[in-house]
């Protein structure tokens, strides 16, 4: 199949960028998404030119290393009806047409410049576990499953919630660039386990905190990020957090600054 | 286990100001606009009952707690904690706009929404026009300086002279369904904020928010309607 694609095409965070349109021919549709930016590179570096740069790293859709907006999509989750949601290593050229405009955009907003062309820096999301994504409870040896008694459906949410591999789909998603729905599946992961409660009250003010430092915006419960993320986490954690942090704040717990 | 000391006790700034702080602000002075505006609605009906029992009404809200408190007590008191509220709305509203805006300064080329609402859309945008036509409605109905009946006419006479124009209708109407669109988001919004929502509740929150939105909105429409039709003269 041939395509006709539209790449956002950045030099540096510091310079301006621009969307360059670029023909790539003989694509199987057995490719993955992130082969066909192969092929588009091979066919760059052949032509002399600057192959765009994107992130990746396991392309089994597990690593949360890739994510671009495709056709206004994070990782192009909601386009096709028949595809699951998931990374965009993991989408097919099948999933597209013969002759199709394919507009292919970074992650934006102001908590992930750009690096170059399609690779934002994305550190933000490593601060924001850095400021509470943590338990204090000694690890190593696995201790008796039966020594700490948890809920049945406890586990299974807090098992939900750490399916984030933080790729920054619902950032790069939602309408306010709110990290918000990354921010509560590590505040409800922990929360939820015996050995998070230490933390439970810092963990979510500090967490919350060093998220509006970093620039993100407020969460509007739209529901975009939900849409967009490839391990399909619940907006259900957003209420756990903002319950969580009402339940902190009552209890006099502040961000340390 | 966080121990609290008295130093601590004051919230710090940083604390009182992040974004899930202004979301609760914004999401508990909604709540008690809400409630007035459902108290509102049906007074409002009270006007199928005829002159004198809408400005006996009317009168009864300036008495009431009378004679245990001055007359108008109860009235003013309701009047300011409905101000703070609307002052508190729209300030969070503002600074987490603001904070939005801030976060993607540069827009996307291409975007496709999937899960937003109209309603979720349009709240900002929605909230402004409400403002105004709170302003509005105020100068119509409550001071009657921008009613054709003037300040001096009975509450009833004012209802009936500004819904007899249909282009005060019209905005009536566009105002109106605007507050729909608003209470069936934020009353979604409002259950997430506070930490009450979760996946198995999500659908009936979301039922609901549609059901409340409407009765509040066609309870709202129905008097202005009545009187454009001549169902009430």
């Amino acid at each position: 199949m041939n395509l006709k694609l539209r790449v956002w095409r950045q030099r540096s965070a510091a310079e301006k960028g621009k969307m360059v349109t670029y023909q790539v021919t003989d694509v199987s549709p057995d490719m993955s998404f992130l082969e066909m930016l192969d092929v588009l590179n091979e066919q760059l570096i052949l032509d002399g030119e600057d192959p765009v740069s994107f992130d990746h790293d396991c392309r089994e859709g597990i690593c949360g290393s890739c994510g671009v907006m495709i056709n206004g999509r994070a990782h192009g989750n909601g386009l096709f009806d028949d595809h699951p949601q998931t990374t965009t290593c993991q989408l097919h050229m099948r999933s597209f047409k013969d002759g199709d405009t394919i507009d292919i955009e970074p992650w934006r907003a102001t908590a992930f410049p750009v690096i170059k062309d399609l690779a934002v820096d994305r550190s933000a999301l490593d601060r924001i576990i850095q400021s509470g994504g943590y338990i204090s409870a000694p690890t190593g040896t696995a201790p008796e499953a039966h020594s700490i008694l948890v809920a049945k459906k406890d586990s299974d949410a807090a098992f939900d919630a750490a399916t984030c591999i933080g790729c920054g789909a619902c950032v790069a998603a939602c309408p306010n660039a709110s990290s918000m729905l990354f921010t509560s599946s590590k505040v409800v992961h922990l929360g939820l386990m015996p050995q998070g409660q230490p933390e439970r009250n810092d963990r979510v003010v500090n967490m919350i905190h060093q998220q509006d430092l970093e620039g993100f915006g407020g969460c509007t419960n739209i529901g975009e990020c939900s849409a967009s993320c490839p391990k399909g986490i619940s907006m259900e954690n957003i209420s756990r957090l903002n319950h969580d942090l009402l339940g902190a704040l009552r209890a006099g717990a502040r961000p340390k600054s | 286990m966080t121990v609290t000391h008295s130093g601590q006790r004051r919230t710090p700034k940083a604390a009182k100001t992040s974004s899930v702080f202004k979301k609760v602000v914004m999401a508990v002075s909604g709540i008690i606009l809400v409630l007035y505006l459902i108290a509102h609605m049906v007074g409002n009906l009270k006007l199928f009952a005829g002159a004198e029992t809408f400005n006996g009404y009317s009168e009864w809200i300036r008495r009431i707690g009378e004679p245990a408190v001055p007359g108008q007590t109860v009235l003013w008191i309701i009047r300011v904690v409905l101000l703070a509220a609307v002052v508190a709305h729209i300030w969070a509203a503002i600074s987490l706009w603001r904070q939005a805006k801030r976060a993607r300064p540069q827009q996307y080329v291409a975007r496709k929404q999937v899960a937003q609402s109209y309603a979720s859309r349009t709240m900002r945008w929605g909230g402004v026009i409400l403002g105004l036509f709170v302003v509005y409605h105020l100068l119509d109905l409550t001071f009657g300086v921008a009613n054709p009946a003037g300040h001096d006419a009975t509450p009833y006479d004012r209802a009936i002279a500004g819904f007899s124009n249909p282009i005060v209708v019209g905005v009536y109407v566009v105002a109106l369904l605007a507050l729909g669109f608003h209470l069936r988001h934020g009353v979604w919004s409002a259950t997430q904020t506070l930490g009450q929502s979760n996946k198995t509740r999500e659908r009936t929150v979301n039922a609901f928010a549609t059901v409340f939105a409407v009765v509040l909105t066609a309870g709202f429409l129905i008097p202005p309607l009545s009187v454009l039709v001549g169902i009430i003269e």
